[in-house]
């Protein structure tokens, strides 16, 4: 690899750019192709258009992988997935360092200063901002999960709100059956339907009998990784009820 | 919003930038890339591993099972420049000495850094 070229990728990624790197197993010959502002292609490799769709269509499904019929390797190179934490709670802070290390960029939001603090989240992105307002300014797309732990309706529901509004891929709230259900009825008030409060997992997390805020957080984010990875059959087979 | 530090990339993971590092420090780094997977591979296709001329790796291409196979190749490439494609399977007795025992078969594609 060429070393302009990894400078490239390495820039691209730290400005959370997806990009593509394209390797003829034949020649070595590389090229980056990028999208997002600049859509264009660098690199001694020429690719005509119908490759620069199947990288781009690559980005799209997160996917690397040989061209089709050819002797080209396509690797994705995309941001990392976002995950957005709503209260900075003592699960928060176990979840926190979980999500990293599984490559999640994490943001966690709390309007109460008390809670959101440096000292409290020495690595991670604070926002000190009502949730809906937060949540709207950090856009949250189809790689981001959103989780809710502040346990309190005035924070957790605008956040909810935001969070149905948003292509997010995963959105967990934490509480009981009991408080899901409370829940789920003041949204449904509001004017959300069955289709929207479904996509809402709660009681958050996998069912592993998690006691701690740390093995809440692993049930948390066991639940994330289930809902990015595994199929839906996949995923409705490992709830505990559906055990033999 | 408040200005925190960014929650730092796993070392890990790391790969590229790591890599980088190695070069501006003096030292020849050769990448392999999983392209193409078979059966039960532990490490999906665009897996990487960047390794240094003293045998120092990080990434990964396998479950640690051809981590040591693939090191090895890494130095010729590095001494000597190309790029080459590994093979390392069920149906080839190599890679049972080097022991993907795990059943899948896999092709790494190594190149040195620029």
């Amino acid at each position: 690899m060429q070393r302009d070229l990894l400078d490239r990728l390495l820039r691209l990624q730290a400005a959370k750019r997806p990009a593509a790197l394209v390797t003829d197993l034949e020649s070595g010959r590389q090229a980056l192709v990028e999208v997002g502002e600049v859509g264009d292609v660098t690199g001694p490799l020429a690719l005509d258009e119908t490759e620069v769709a199947a990288a781009v269509s690559a980005i799209h499904d997160d996917r690397s992988m040989l061209e089709a019929d050819s002797n080209r390797f396509i690797r994705v190179f995309n941001p990392p997935m976002r995950l957005i934490v709503v209260g900075a709670v003592h699960i928060a802070q176990q979840l926190v360092p979980l999500a990293a290390a599984a490559g999640y960029d994490v943001t966690v939001v709390d309007p109460r200063r008390a809670w959101a603090s440096g000292e409290r989240f020495p690595t991670v992105v604070l926002v000190a901002e009502w949730p809906d307002e937060a949540l709207r300014a950090l856009a949250p797309d189809r790689r981001t999960a959103i989780v809710t732990l502040t346990h309190d309706p005035k924070l957790d529901d605008p956040a909810l709100d935001a969070a149905l509004a948003s292509p997010a891929f995963y959105i967990g709230a934490l509480g009981s059956r009991r408080t899901q259900e409370r829940r789920l009825e003041r949204l449904r008030a509001q004017g959300f339907e069955a289709a929207d409060l479904a996509r809402i997992h709660g009681p958050v997390g996998l069912d592993i009998g998690a006691k701690s805020p740390a093995e809440i957080a692993v049930s948390i984010l066991a639940e994330i990784v289930q809902v990015r990875r595994a199929p839906p059959a996949a995923a409705e087979a490992s709830q505990p009820e559906a055990r033999p | 919003m408040n200005e925190s530090p960014e929650a730092k990339a796993t070392p890990a993971d790391d790969v590229l930038a790591t890599a980088a590092r190695w070069q501006d420090q003096g030292l020849k780094v050769a990448l392999a890339t999983v392209v193409a997977t078979w059966g039960s591979s532990p490490r999906p296709a665009g897996s990487q591993l960047a390794v240094d001329e003293n045998g120092r790796m990080v990434g990964s291409v396998s479950g640690g099972c051809i981590e040591g196979a693939v090191v090895h190749e890494a130095q010729g490439v590095m001494a000597e420049g190309g790029t080459k494609l590994l093979e390392y399977g069920v149906t080839d007795e190599m890679a049972w000495e080097v022991g993907l025992a795990c059943g899948g078969s896999l092709r790494v594609y190594l190149e040195p850094l620029d």
